[in-house]
């Protein structure tokens, strides 16, 4: 399992922003180690958002996302106190699901 | 060669099957894009390819789409790159890098009152055009491209 997400959720006039950032190495698969071996891919290809209990933002990510992703949404029409859930999965099946509520 | 040509033949008959059960309405869309990620768009090695996988052959140019991002990256490990649609209806972003080995970076669909912007961070090897991708309720697909220049590339780690 990999280490928590960290998300901030904070309203600004009646759009709520959210920023998440991920911790994933998201390997391209076209890096060598020290040895000379490949170093296999590993990466995030699924993230979902979902605001209040309604899915807003649902992504497919390829090996060109950097190291522990960030990603920013903005949501119209959320209300503080919703809560915003994050979810992710990789390419080897981990995933990982974090929540917090939007702040005013 | 025969045992291709069954492999490919089972492929096709299953996705077939998922296509009916879609319009059967047995699996919900969201659950379809979880499981389903875009093998064809992802691993294409040339932009149209990607496109193509994408389901947008040749998109229009429109201004309306906005790319924020460097005009030069210091560090092609981190990116930081902004897309806003302002063009009306817009229901899903994409954003590539035209010289990256894999261009296609990532797809987002919005939905539920999430506006079409999107903030992340990218990986390019080097200077390359970066090319946003939206996809409008209608069906239409536009794009816009900002080039950036890369000092240090990020694809060697």
């Amino acid at each position: 399992m990999a280490d928590p997400m960290k998300i901030r959720a904070q309203m600004k006039g009646d759009t709520a922003e959210i920023r998440v950032l991920m911790s994933h190495p998201m390997e391209t698969g076209q890096r060598k180690d020290n040895a000379g071996n490949t170093v296999p891919a590993h990466f995030i290809q699924a993230i979902t958002v979902s605001v209040g209990g309604k899915p807003v933002v649902q992504g497919q990510t390829g090996t060109a996302i950097s190291r522990n992703p960030v990603f920013g949404f903005r949501v119209k029409g959320a209300k503080v106190g919703d809560k915003v859930v994050i979810n992710w999965v990789d390419n080897k099946g981990d995933k990982r699901t974090d929540e917090a509520t939007i702040s005013a | 060669m025969d045992a291709l040509r069954r492999t490919l033949l089972k492929g096709a008959g299953a996705t077939g099957a998922l296509a009916a059960a879609i319009a059967a309405g047995v699996l919900k869309p969201s659950q379809v894009l979880a499981a389903e990620w875009n093998r064809a768009a992802f691993d294409a090695k040339d932009l149209g390819g990607a496109l193509k996988g994408l389901g947008a052959a040749s998109p229009a140019d429109n201004s309306g789409i906005v790319i924020k991002a460097p005009d030069i990256a210091e560090n092609g490990a981190v990116v930081p790159v902004d897309v806003v649609s302002n063009i009306p209806n817009t229901i899903s972003l994409a954003v590539l890098v035209d010289k990256n080995p894999l261009p296609l970076t990532s797809a987002f669909d919005f939905a539920n009152g999430a506006l079409p912007e999107l903030a992340l961070r990218l990986k390019m090897g080097q200077t390359s055009l970066v090319e946003a991708v939206a996809k409008t309720a209608d069906g239409k697909y536009f794009i816009a491209k900002k080039e950036v220049k890369v000092t240090v590339g990020g694809c060697g780690g």
